[in-house]
C-alpha cells in the first residue's frame, strides 16, 4: 500500500518536473527542475530493487552532468529567450507546420500506446520474479559487468577518453598564432 | 505497548537524537574552533558567555537571527533562497546513512536489537558520496544568484575545487571497500572488529595509511576548510560565495560546512578508525558509541588544528595538487591494495 | 505490488516530454536537457524490464547508457560553447547557413 503511494508520488514528481523543464525560459531553472526529476527517478530505481543504479544516477547525472550544464550556462551568461520574438517567429505558429506537427505527435502517441499494449507481462507485478537479495547486491552487478559485458565496459572506457579529448579540443579558445 | 510500536517509537527517537547530535555538533564546533584557535594563539577563546564560553554559540545564533534579511535587488529571487537550503539539506541528509553505534537492545527493553544510526543501507558509502556531491549546488547557486562578481568567482572556484577532490575521495573509498568486501558502512565497521597480537586493533588505518591520509586531505578540500579555503578566504574574495548573504540565510552556510565536517569525520572513523570498535569492554555492554564520538572528536580537532597551523594554498596550487598529486596517489593506492589482496589474501 | 505496465507508462510519458522539448524549444541548452530526459526514460524502461525478468542485465545496460549520456553531454556542451563564441546566440535558428 505504501509502496503504491510512493510510486505515484515519485512518478508524479518526475513527470511534473520534466514537463516544467521544457517550459522554462531561464535555463538555470530548467536545470534545477531536471535535478529534481532525476532525484525522483532515483527513488523509482530504489523501488525497483536497484540501489546501485539509483546512487549512480545521483552521482553521475545529478551530481556531475548537471553541474557541467550549470557551469556552461553560467559561463556563457546566455540571454534568455525573448518571449515576444519567440511567439512571433516560432515555426509552429504557421498553420501548415502546426498541423503536420500535430499529426506526427498523434503518430508518436499511437506508436507508444501500441508498444505498451503488446508487452506480455504488463499486468504482472514487476518484482514477481527473481531473488531480491541477489538483484540488489552490488556484488552481482559487478560480477556480471566484468564477465558477460566486459567488451562493452572496455569500449565505454575508450569512449570516455575520446569524449574528454573531444570536449577539450572543441571548447578550446583559438590562440592567436 | 507492544514490541512493534515500541520499536517504531525508539527508531523515531534515534532519528531525533541523531538530528539533535548534529545540530549540537555544529554549535559546539563554532565554539571549539574559537577556543582551540585561541589556545593555539596563546590566549583564551570566548569565555564570558556561560561557563567556559559554552553559551557562546547561542549568543551567535541570536545575534544572527536578529539581523536584517537582505537580498540584492538583481539577485535571482528563487535561487538566492534555494542555495542555502540545498547546502544544509545535503549536509544533514548525508549523515542519514552513517551508522554511529552497534546494535543494542536497550538493556533488554526490546526483543530484537535496534541499530544505532538513522538508516542501514547496503550501499551506504555511495549514498554519503552522492549526497555530499549534491552540496556543490548550494555553493554554485549561491555564487551565481548573488549577482556580484566576488560571489560568482568564489562560487565557481569553490565548486570546481569540490568536484576535483571528489575523484581522490572516491578512489580512496574504493580501496577500503575492496578490503572490506561491502559497500555497507556497518559491514565495513564490523570487518574492523578484533585485534592482531591482542593489542593492535584491526583498523584499516594500519592497513591503508596512505589511503587514510588521502581521504582526510580530500575531505578537508571537499568541505572547503583550510588550507583549501581559498574560495572563502576573507583576505582574498571578501567572503566568497556568501558575500551577499545575511541573517538566517547566512547562518545556514557555516552550519552546512560544520555538518559536512562532522559527516566527513564520522565516515572517516567508520572506514578507517574502526567505527565504534576498539575497546572490548565498551563493546560488550553496548557503549561503543562513546568511543565513536571520541574518535570523531579527535578528527574534528585535527581539522581545526590544521586550519590554524598551515597557510592556505593559492587556487591554482590547490587544483594542481588535487589533480596531479592526490588523484594519482589515490589510484596507485588502489592498485597496490588490489595487488596485496590478490597475492597476500589480506 | 506495482505492475510492470505502470513503469512503462511513466517512461513513455517522460520520453514524449523529452521529444516535445527537443522539437519545440529554441534554446540549445534546453534541447540538450530534453535529450537527457529521453535518455532517463530509456534507463527507467531498462531497469523495469530487467527487474521483471529477474536478472541484473537491465541495470548493467543502464550503466552504459549513463556513460554514453555523460560523454555526449560533454561533447555537446563543448560544441555549444564553440557555437556561442561565434554567433553570440543560443538559438538554433541562428545557425542555419552552411557558410560559416
Amino acid at each position: 500500500m505504501s509502496e503504491t503511494i510512493l510510486f505515484y508520488l515519485f512518478s508524479v514528481v518526475a513527470i511534473l518536473a520534466s514537463a516544467l523543464v521544457i517550459g522554462q525560459r531561464n535555463p538555470m531553472y530548467s536545470i534545477m527542475l531536471l535535478i529534481a526529476s532525476f532525484g525522483a527517478l532515483a527513488a523509482l530505481y530504489i523501488q525497483l530493487d536497484a540501489p546501485f543504479v539509483a546512487m549512480a544516477q545521483i552521482i553521475v547525472y545529478a551530481g556531475a552532468i548537471m553541474v557541467l550544464f550549470l557551469f556552461v550556462v553560467m559561463l556563457l551568461n546566455a540571454p534568455q529567450e525573448d518571449a515576444a520574438v519567440w511567439d512571433r517567429t516560432h515555426p509552429l505558429r504557421r498553420p501548415g507546420v502546426a498541423r503536420f506537427g500535430a499529426l506526427l505527435a498523434g503518430l508518436l502517441i499511437v506508436q507508444l500506446v501500441w508498444a505498451l499494449v503488446r508487452v506480455n507481462d504488463a499486468s504482472t507485478a514487476v518484482n514477481a520474479r527473481g531473488d531480491v537479495a541477489a538483484i540488489s547486491s552490488v556484488r552481482t552487478v559487478g560480477r556480471v559487468l566484468f564477465t558477460d559485458y566486459m567488451f562493452a565496459f572496455e569500449a565505454t572506457s575508450i569512449l570516455i577518453l575520446v569524449a574528454m579529448v573531444g570536449a577539450v579540443v572543441l571548447a578550446a579558445r583559438e590562440t592567436a598564432s | 505497548m507492544d514490541q512493534a510500536t515500541l520499536r517504531f517509537a525508539i527508531q523515531l527517537g534515534i532519528i531525533g537524537l541523531t538530528f539533535f547530535m548534529l545540530i549540537n555538533a555544529s554549535a559546539l564546533l563554532v565554539l571549539a574552533e574559537r577556543k582551540v584557535m585561541g589556545f593555539m594563539q596563546q590566549r583564551y577563546g570566548p569565555y564570558l558567555v556561560g561557563p567556559w564560553g559554552l553559551l557562546q554559540p547561542l549568543a551567535d545564533i541570536v545575534k544572527l537571527l536578529f539581523k536584517e534579511e537582505l537580498r540584492p535587488k538583481d539577485a535571482d529571487k528563487w535561487l538566492f533562497t534555494l542555495a542555502p537550503i540545498i547546502s544544509v539539506t545535503a549536509a544533514f541528509a548525508a549523515f542519514a546513512a552513517v551508522p554511529w553505534g552497534a546494535e543494542t537492545t536497550l538493556f533488554g527493553l526490546l526483543d530484537t536489537p535496534v541499530k544505532l544510526g538513522v538508516a542501514d543501507v547496503n550501499v551506504a558509502v555511495l549514498v554519503v558520496f552522492a549526497i555530499t556531491s549534491m552540496g556543490v549546488y548550494g555553493i554554485v547557486l549561491a555564487g551565481w544568484s548573488s549577482n556580484s562578481k566576488y560571489s560568482l568567482l568564489g562560487g565557481l572556484r569553490s565548486s570546481a575545487q569540490m568536484i576535483s577532490y571528489e575523484l581522490a575521495y572516491a578512489t580512496a573509498l574504493a580501496s577500503v571497500i575492496m578490503l572490506a568486501g561491502s559497500l555497507s558502512l556497518r559491514e565495513v565497521v564490523d570487518a574492523q572488529n578484533g585485534s592482531w597480537f591482542g593489542f593492535i586493533p584491526k583498523w584499516y588505518v594500519f592497513l591503508q595509511p596512505v589511503g587514510f591520509l588521502i581521504y582526510v586531505i580530500a575531505g578537508v578540500a571537499e568541505t572547503n576548510r583550510a588550507p583549501f579555503d581559498f574560495p572563502e578566504a576573507e583576505q582574498e574574495l571578501v567572503a566568497g560565495y556568501n558575500t551577499e548573504y545575511s541573517s538566517v540565510r547566512f547562518a545556514l552556510f557555516p552550519q552546512a560546512e560544520y555538518i559536512n565536517m562532522t559527516t566527513m569525520a564520522a565516515v572517516a572513523t567508520d572506514l578507517y578508525l574502526g567505527g565504534w570498535h576498539g575497546i572490548a569492554i565498551l563493546d560488550r555492554y553496548g557503549f561503543g558509541w562513546v568511543f565513536f564520538l571520541a574518535k570523531v572528536g579527535f578528527i574534528l580537532f585535527t581539522y581545526i588544528w590544521v586550519r590554524w597551523t598551515v597557510p592556505r594554498y593559492r587556487y591554482d596550487q590547490l587544483m594542481q595538487f588535487g589533480w596531479k598529486w592526490l588523484f594519482p596517489a589515490a589510484v596507485l593506492n588502489l592498485i597496490a591494495t588490489a595487488a596485496a589482496i590478490l597475492y597476500f589474501n589480506v | 505490488m506495482i505492475p510492470l505496465g505502470h513503469y512503462l507508462v511513466v517512461s513513455a510519458i517522460l520520453f514524449a516530454i523529452g521529444t516535445a522539448g527537443v522539437f519545440l524549444r529554441r534554446n540549445l541548452i534546453t534541447i540538450l536537457l530534453s535529450i537527457e530526459i529521453m535518455l532517463n526514460a530509456v534507463n527507467l524502461t531498462f531497469v523495469a524490464f530487467g527487474r521483471a525478468q529477474g536478472n541484473v542485465d537491465g541495470q548493467i545496460i543502464t550503466f552504459f547508457v549513463m556513460t554514453v549520456a555523460a560523454a555526449e553531454a560533454a561533447v555537446g556542451l563543448a560544441i555549444v560553447i564553440a557555437l556561442f563564441r561565434h554567433r553570440e546566440s543560443l538559438n538554433p535558428d541562428a545557425f542555419t547557413s552552411l557558410k560559416w
